[in-house]
């Protein structure tokens, strides 16, 4: 985000709300939009010669709301209109519509606009693109600098996107109970994806590793809006432990840095205190889930004063209840490192033999499975488990990364025979 | 004579702070602070919102967030050690029996300066 003054962060916190009030009141995204912007710069008029209005949000709303219809108006010219001040005054001490923007209003249009952009029709790559521009409000250029990719590939990607939900049509009923569970739960998902696209960045300040800080506020806005959603509570655990490392994840040449490496001086310990508290109180309500299960996997990580503190036992089980809730391969290879630390490297290599096939192109299975196979000696297995690992390395830091341990096998391989060598000839 | 000094902001906006923003922010406080030496007693910075739990109606039922009416002032506030969100809801409902026309809200506490430490927290 660019330099904010303080009313400039006044009309940024208000976007969210506005925009989803505006779209309820349309119907139509685009207009809503419209409607935001030239309520944003009435304010930017109006806020420092009259004071800025107790409500901000309402504010921005009605006058939103009043200037697209008179736009509508101007368009097809049906009416004259009274010059610009009268509005404003006459809207602002409208009381009316600041009793009917109630709490239950507000979060159902705040999950329908988020629901929106995670239309199930969408590829994950437009639900990301189209929450940034609507609900943050950041600019395309923006999320075209995040995403790495040029300002019109992203002008195309969010303009197929809402031509694709112009199509699809949303339903602006109040939803009932089962709709709104599914679709905080696709929000929840689109908020999770949109955290990992920015974990990856080593630059704690480019645009790209933004997007986790974006998620985040995303998090505790739909929390603030459903505050008793123990799920909802377990996202945000789980995102603020994984941001606490931030600065502690890569080295100054940006290489990965594994947890165990990990200086934790440089964890945020206010980031990691939030999430405690967070976790605390979606535990109270007994209704575990994905999210809860991996934000207290996280949890004991950040508990873990030195890495050889970590309490790998309750990891273990914490993961063995997240592969019976939702079965995966990966899940169970993340297990097979917690059995490594309880019970050996040949215990954990039983454990992922069968996912051999479902995980043959995935840079970390092999990554594991190369360390496990090192371990125990078997150093020609090991070998091809790292070469298959760099070949299908994400990013140059990864292969990097593999390749290091490569070499640390090379120089066991090498001191190994140096040592038969001492035992003399047979 | 004690007195309390209450801080009110708006959440969005410092959740919006970078790191450097909220440095200096914290680094002005401290020298009023400095300057104004053995006047201040226990100073506590408050968690976000979303980390706070109520308890209403003398203490029987708990509700997820914060106690958010405009009718009620607020009276007192308690700093307390416990083990956990369920012993200080405990200490609360016992306060809320005590006083069963009164309202607490449960929020954890931070030192004002990250990593500086709390004295009584650990």
């Amino acid at each position: 985000m660019p330099d904010l003054g303080p009313m400039d962060a006044t009309l940024a916190a208000a976007r969210p709300q506005a925009v989803a009030a505006l779209l309820r009141h349309f119907r139509d995204l685009d207009l809503a939009e419209e409607a935001f912007q030239e309520a944003c710069l009435r304010a930017l008029r109006n806020w420092p010669k009259n004071g800025p209005p107790r409500d901000a949000t309402a504010w921005l709303i009605m006058v939103g709301r009043n200037a697209a219809i008179d736009a509508v108006r101007r368009r097809s010219k049906l009416t004259e209109l009274p010059p610009e001040d009268t509005i404003s005054d006459r809207e602002d001490a409208e009381p009316g519509l600041v009793d009917r923007l109630d709490q239950a209003d507000y979060r159902d249009d705040m999950l329908r606009l988020l629901f929106v952009c995670c239309h199930p029709d969408l590829p994950v790559a437009q639900q990301i693109a189209m929450a940034l521009r609507i609900v943050s409000g950041l600019s395309v250029k923006q999320i075209a600098r995040a995403f790495l990719v040029s300002e019109t590939a992203m002008e195309q990607r969010i303009g197929r996107a809402k031509a694709r939900i112009a199509r699809a049509g949303v339903s602006f009923e109040t939803p009932g109970p089962p709709e709104r569970a599914a679709r905080l739960a696709a929000v929840a998902a689109m908020i999770y994806l949109l955290f990992n696209e920015g974990y990856t960045d080593p630059d704690p300040r480019s645009e790209r590793s933004s997007l986790c800080g974006e998620a985040i506020r995303l998090a505790r806005l739909m929390l603030r809006m459903f505050p008793t959603d123990p799920e909802m509570m377990g996202l945000l655990a789980l995102m603020l432990l994984q941001h606490s490392r931030l600065l502690a994840r890569f080295d100054a040449l940006g290489m990965p840095i594994l947890l165990e490496e990990q200086d934790r001086l440089h964890w945020n310990g206010a980031l990691i205190a939030e999430a405690l508290a967070m976790i605390d109180k979606a535990i109270r309500h007994r209704r575990p889930g994905p999210y809860q299960i991996q934000a207290a996997i996280a949890a004991l990580h950040a508990r873990a004063q030195r890495p050889e503190d970590t309490d790998w036992a309750q990891i273990e089980q914490l993961y063995s209840a997240l592969e019976r809730r939702t079965p995966s391969p990966v899940v169970t290879l993340n297990r097979a490192v917690a059995v490594a630390k309880l019970h050996g490297p040949e215990a954990a290599l039983v454990l992922i033999a069968p996912l051999t096939e479902p995980l043959a192109s995935y840079f970390y299975f092999h990554g594991v499975r190369g360390a496990l196979l090192e371990q125990v000696g078997r150093f020609g297995e090991a070998r091809d488990a790292f070469g298959r690992a760099i070949a299908l390395a994400n990013t140059p830091a990864e292969a990097a990364h593999i390749r290091q341990n490569l070499d640390r096998l090379e120089r066991e391989v090498a001191a190994q025979k140096n040592s038969a060598g001492d035992v003399g000839p047979r | 004579m004690l007195y309390t000094v209450l801080c009110y902001h708006d959440e969005d906006i410092t959740a919006a702070w970078s790191r450097e923003e909220e440095a200096a922010v914290v680094d002005q406080l401290i020298a009023v602070h400095d300057k104004w030496g053995g006047t201040f007693r226990p100073v506590v910075r408050l968690m976000p919102t979303n980390t706070a739990t109520s308890v209403r109606k003398s203490g029987t039922l708990v509700t997820d967030g914060p106690f958010a009416e405009t009718k009620e002032q607020l009276l007192g506030i308690y700093v307390i050690e416990v083990a956990d969100l369920e012993e200080a809801l405990a200490v609360a409902r016992d306060l809320g029996r005590a006083n069963p026309t009164a309202n607490y809200e449960v929020r954890p506490v931070m030192a004002l300066v990250p990593d500086a430490g709390l004295a009584g927290a650990s």
